[in-house]
């Protein structure tokens, strides 16, 4: 195939396109789209098919926080090893190594904001080599992973025009 | 007194009266009343335009730029068009005598057409073509010459066939390619062999290039004023409608010989005045700015295109592969039906709304207009619908 990082680029926005459309929108054949598809799963370029909720449409009142943290690093793995302990927890959805005033960002989903502070405060506070942490609760989504949350852009063309 | 009312319809020019209705707007008024109609009937791009050129709109009301500009458009908008067609076509243009700004492609006709002809003049237009070209040359005193080209060549047109209509009042040639509504494009050397077909006759080009920044499948656009010798015969239009999704803005352009801007802009000054200054500023974002949002709606139109021309191969309605713009022009022969008919039935039984071809010339009969400006579900949806339709409804 040509261009994988069309594929990938048409999967990435939306994951439900069948393949009989990506094979013709790439002028390619569905067998070439499917095991092309098979082999980036396997090398892991593509990590899972995911769905963007609005969970705030079902009135599910999630709590989200953004967690920077300070570290030590360590001999030999600089910040791997404390990142791995961090990331392990199903609490946390989110982590990036950063440049800047802080080292690690960490984003984490809980039931309430007592159980997000415990968590922070109880876990990973706690860990070795954690020197700080800064909490910012997260108040309103307007846009995620490129979508905009409540987009009221639609189309006002008239029907038929020439 | 008694109140007397003025007969209008006996006061209506000969010229307006005698122009042809439209052959879109009953679909248009059917299709506005149904609720899940799938229309691939729009003549515009999906897209709203991209945020910066908004953005900059309104920070130049929010800095009160709302006054005049200079009739020929502002001075800064001329540069960077200037600039864009020596980096793209190498092809110089001044932007103080040789470039007007105009409120779209559609004036830029206009005024051309008005420059040019003295009545009875005669102008070449291949069809099928854009629903207005007739009528532009009508309304400025000229008599519209259709030259009808052949699917076999998929609709590009050829001097042979031109030569058969060139008369002694012959004065000049439009052309629009990319085409609407057909897709066609022309090829460096079928341009070529017009432009000696021009020279032969001594007539002026017009050319709308409004799609020219719409092509695929590595044809690159061919401006027809950078053809050889082919600058100073040329009236060059072009806008921002469709490659940056700026349709409802109304800003275009002319490049041409001096001569005739100063004439068109003669008109405009008149009539017009200038551009609307918020389409100006945002023109000149779009330009400067946005070629990268520009060229990603293009990669979009490319993959839809691949989709629909596939879909139809597949449902068995004969096309070609279209290399430019954004329709696509299936025959409907093989069901049967006109296509006027066809697109009747199809819109009443399974709520898609196209375009006959025969709103858009004689030898567009036969042929249905399906714009791809609309998503890819959208255009599978439709295709299925149209399958079934083809499937049951065959005469």
């Amino acid at each position: 195939m040509k261009d994988l990082k069309e594929l990938l680029e048409l999967l990435e926005h939306d994951a439900r396109r069948p393949v009989s459309e990506l094979a013709s929108m790439l002028g390619c054949s569905e067998y070439e789209v499917e095991s092309q598809m098979k082999k980036l799963e396997k090398d892991k370029v593509i990590l899972s098919y995911n769905t963007l909720v609005n969970w705030e449409k079902i009135g599910d009142d999630t709590v989200t926080a953004v967690i920077e943290i300070n570290l030590t690093p360590e001999r030999e793995v600089g910040f791997d090893a404390i990142a791995e302990r961090i990331y392990r927890y199903d609490e946390v959805k989110t982590v990036y190594l950063m440049s800047g005033s802080f080292d690690l960002l960490v984003i984490i989903e809980g039931r309430s904001l007592k159980e997000v502070a415990n968590f922070v405060a109880t876990r990973l506070a706690t860990i070795e080599g954690v020197t700080a942490t800064s909490s910012h609760f997260m108040l309103k989504p307007y846009k995620k992973d490129g979508v905009i949350v409540n987009d009221e852009e639609k189309d006002r063309r008239l029907v038929i025009t020439p | 007194m008694t109140e007397k009312k003025i007969d209008w319809n006996s006061r209506i020019s000969q010229t307006v009266r005698d122009l042809p209705p439209s052959g879109i707007r009953k679909f248009f008024d059917v299709a506005a009343k149904m609720e899940d109609v799938i229309s691939l009937g729009v003549g515009e791009p999906d897209f709203v335009t991209p945020w910066p050129i908004r953005e900059s709109c309104v920070y130049g009301l929010e800095r009160g730029y709302t006054s005049y500009t200079a009739n020929r458009g502002m001075l800064e908008l001329r540069q960077e068009i200037a600039k864009q067609y020596m980096d793209r076509y190498q092809i110089g243009y001044n932007p103080e005598t040789e470039i007007l700004v105009t409120v779209g492609v559609s004036e830029a006709l206009d005024l051309a057409m008005r420059s040019i002809l003295m009545p009875g003049d005669e102008v070449l237009i291949p069809e099928p073509c854009y629903v207005s070209y007739q009528a532009c040359t009508a309304l400025a005193g000229g008599v519209p010459v259709s030259v009808p080209a052949k699917i076999e060549n998929e609709f590009r047109i050829t001097p042979e066939e031109l030569e058969e209509h060139v008369t002694s009042k012959t004065r000049a040639l439009l052309i629009g390619y990319p085409n609407n509504p057909t897709g066609a494009i022309m090829t460096r050397k079928d341009l070529e062999a017009i432009a000696d077909f021009a020279v032969k006759h001594d007539l002026i080009v017009l050319s709308d290039e409004i799609y020219g920044d719409l092509t695929y499948g590595g044809e690159e656009h061919v401006c027809f004023s950078a053809l050889p010798g082919m600058k100073d015969r040329t009236i060059l239009m072009n806008g921002f409608s469709k490659a940056y999704a700026m349709t409802g803005w109304r800003i275009g352009y002319v490049l041409a010989n001096p001569v005739i801007t100063a004439a068109m802009t003669k008109i405009h000054q008149y009539t017009m005045l200038c551009a609307p200054i918020t389409a100006q500023i945002a023109a000149v974002e779009a330009l400067r700015h946005c070629a990268k949002y520009r060229d990603k709606m293009v990669a979009e139109y490319d993959r839809r295109r691949r989709l629909i021309y596939d879909g139809f191969t597949k449902i068995g309605l004969e096309c070609f592969e279209p290399k430019g713009a954004f329709y696509i022009f299936p025959s409907i022969v093989s069901t049967g039906y006109t296509s006027n008919d066809f697109a009747e039935k199809l819109l009443e039984t399974e709520h898609v709304a196209l375009i006959p071809g025969s709103a858009f010339g004689a030898c567009g009969e036969g042929h249905v207009r399906c714009s791809y400006a609309t998503s890819a579900d959208k255009i599978s949806e439709a295709l299925n619908r149209i399958e079934d339709f083809v499937i049951h409804h065959k005469k």
